[in-house]
């Protein structure tokens, strides 16, 4: 009798978003789960193998030297590296893919990441830079082409797929220019560069971690801003400017902001592929409902780059290659995969 | 529920729009009467997407102004001319898998900041919509999933959540069957007669547009050719003007209202020979 009572006072809208919030607490909350995990191994796996328990002991200052060392001076940085950069990643596609409506979106794809990567390059080479000035220098080169590829859309109602080929020029374009600079380069600086170009989280010093929490923690608000937005605006320009949105600003904000998280992660780590195409894409069909799920993708692509640079680290036995190598073959085929299905064709 | 406050009065002074370097519509004077339905009608390419595009603020005109009430809708911050005035779009675009119920919720848009949380009162607004325009048994359905007609309404409630004072459609009816079409058009004027809302709508069918506008708007190359009760406006030779085509207007036996019917064997009158 209570239960007929029940069904027909609770009304269909708020059923309809209870159950979406549902969804994306399972979601988020097993995502969570997954890096907490993914965590755990990576502050255990090692040359020197720590137990979960002794991990745990010597985080609470608890450890011997050696355990101190090892967990604060070499893991726990790269670790926290890895979350942070694999976040700001899973963010910028996230962001970019929802507002262009195409998930084929994402930095790399768009060549940002090519532009970052060229003027780092460039700085690294020609000025000796590193650091922060280095990080601004590849926010300016990202911004570049950023800036490039609105003007080209400007005139288009839907900055679908002309402006990914023309990404993919660029991206192109950018190769050519580091690798010209490369050509150029002393041999020792070149070595130096292309480890730098393929992307690698190892030696990481905890100032660059600082820095890069930093800048994502000031990206945060415009984040939370864009998801704000990009509902409205995925209903198309005019539905967006009828509800008080207008999609020009939208734009704006999105890929300045999408542009800082991808810059800031290049110019300490090196261009990391794919991690903000798939992350995005493995979010989505999660969450369901036609849900953009910023802060979900922001978990999964801290779960992803974790996850790739343990088999980085470790899937071959004595060898230790840059994760940028795992996640582009994983992505490589996440691509390949995204293009063959229907998955590819639009949001 | 909404009845409270009157529409306000929606005019166009002196207007100009169009894209940079080709101009639509030059020097367009029109009022829009609160409370009433307006139906627009002309020719392709006679400027009433591009009319309706500026009054709904998503365009800025070339020149002249749109104003609310006497103010120039420009200088109206943008959240709170979306408060009063809304526009459902020719093609809006649904995301993949959205549900009807979340669809229609994000009409909520401009009563609500980035730091307002969802209310219930949100939530009996979203209703009140849904069950106005008939789709809540729709509720968690996905909006691709659904039929034209079905859709149309799912749009139109939306539009409703937002709860414009004056609302704009562009070409509501297009892709509808015939049933369907009437269905639209039923649901818009009741909502016009039971809330007073302003109700400007642009329409191909001419004799659905004459059957259901208290105000008709007749548009030829930009301007406006005739405009007033559909009876003294839709006569043989307005429809020559405007439309290129020779016809027979007779009362529809029905309603009275003008009936266009088009004089078969394609015989085209020229428009400067009318």
């Amino acid at each position: 009798m209570t239960a007929l009572v029940d069904t027909e006072t609770v009304s269909p809208v708020a059923a309809v978003r209870a159950r979406v919030r549902r969804r994306r607490a399972i979601v988020v909350g097993t995502a969570l789960l997954l890096v907490v995990v993914l965590a755990v191994a990576a502050l255990s796996i090692g040359d020197y193998p720590m137990a979960p328990a002794d991990v745990w002991t010597t985080l609470w200052g608890g450890g011997d030297r050696v355990q101190s060392y090892v967990i604060f001076q070499v893991r726990a940085p790269r670790l926290a590296m890895a979350l942070l950069v694999g976040a700001a990643l899973g963010l910028a596609g996230a962001l970019l893919q929802t507002l262009l409506g195409n998930p084929l979106a994402s930095p790399d794809l768009l060549g940002i990441s090519g532009g970052a990567g060229a003027a780092a390059v460039f700085g690294i080479l020609t000025l000796g830079l590193s650091g922060p000035v280095l990080a601004l220098f590849a926010f300016v080169g990202g911004l570049a082409v950023a800036a490039f590829l609105l003007l080209a859309g400007r005139h288009r109602a839907d900055g679908g797929y002309r402006l990914i080929l023309a990404g993919v020029g660029v991206a192109f374009l950018t190769v050519a220019i580091a690798n010209f600079l490369m050509v150029r380069a002393k041999v020792e600086l070149a070595q130096a560069a292309l480890i730098w170009l393929t992307g690698s989280l190892s030696s990481t010093p905890w100032w660059n971690v600082a820095t890069v929490a930093v800048v994502v923690a000031l990206a945060i608000p415009a984040v939370v801003a864009c998801a704000h937005w990009l509902p409205i605006t995925q209903m198309g320009a005019q539905t967006a400017a009828s509800l008080g949105v207008r999609a020009s600003t939208v734009r704006v904000v999105v890929v300045v902001t999408a542009v800082l998280l991808t810059a800031v992660t290049c110019a300490f780590v090196g261009p990391i592929g794919f991690v903000a195409l798939c992350a995005p894409a493995i979010a989505r069909p999660l969450l369901g409902h036609g849900a953009i799920g910023i802060g979900t993708s922001a978990a999964v692509g801290a779960a992803l780059l974790v996850a790739a640079d343990l088999v980085a680290q470790f899937a071959l036995p004595g060898v230790s290659v840059p994760v940028g190598v795992v996640t582009g073959a994983i992505g490589a085929v996440f691509l390949l995969w995204l293009l063959a299905t229907s998955k590819g064709r639009n949001l | 529920m909404t009845s409270a406050s009157a529409a306000p009065r929606l005019t166009a002074r002196g207007l100009a729009a169009g894209y940079p370097g080709r101009r639509v519509i030059e020097n367009l004077d029109l009022e829009f009467a609160p409370g009433r339905m307006t139906m627009i009608i002309g020719a392709n390419a006679c400027g009433k997407s591009t009319l309706l595009s500026v009054l709904a603020r998503v365009n800025q005109p070339l020149g002249g102004a749109v104003e609310l009430d006497g103010v120039d809708i420009q200088t109206i911050p943008r959240r709170r001319f979306a408060q009063s005035v809304g526009l459902l779009p020719q093609h809006p675009t649904a995301p993949d898998g959205l549900t009807v119920a979340e669809l229609v919720a994000r009409g909520r848009h401009p009563h609500r900041s980035v730091f307002q949380r969802w209310s219930a009162d949100d939530t009996a607004r979203v209703e009140a919509a849904m069950a106005k325009t008939g789709v809540t048994p729709l509720a968690d359905r996905a909006v691709g999933d659904l039929s034209g007609g079905q859709r149309q309404r799912v749009w139109i409630a939306m539009a409703l959540a937002q709860e414009p004072r004056v609302l704009l459609l562009d070409e509501p009816t297009t892709f509808l069957d015939l049933s369907h079409q009437i269905e639209v058009l039923d649901l818009l004027r009741t909502l016009n007669r039971t809330d007073g809302t302003t109700i400007v709508v642009v329409l191909h069918e001419l004799n659905l547009a004459a059957r259901y506008a208290d105000d008709l708007v007749v548009m030829c190359d930009g301007r406006v050719v005739a405009h007033g009760a559909p009876s003294d406006v839709l006569t043989p030779d307005v429809v020559s003007s405007a439309f290129d085509l020779e016809a027979l207007v007779i009362p529809d036996p029905l309603t009275t209202t003008p009936l266009v019917i088009p004089v078969p064997g394609g015989t085209h009158v020229p428009a400067d020979q009318s």
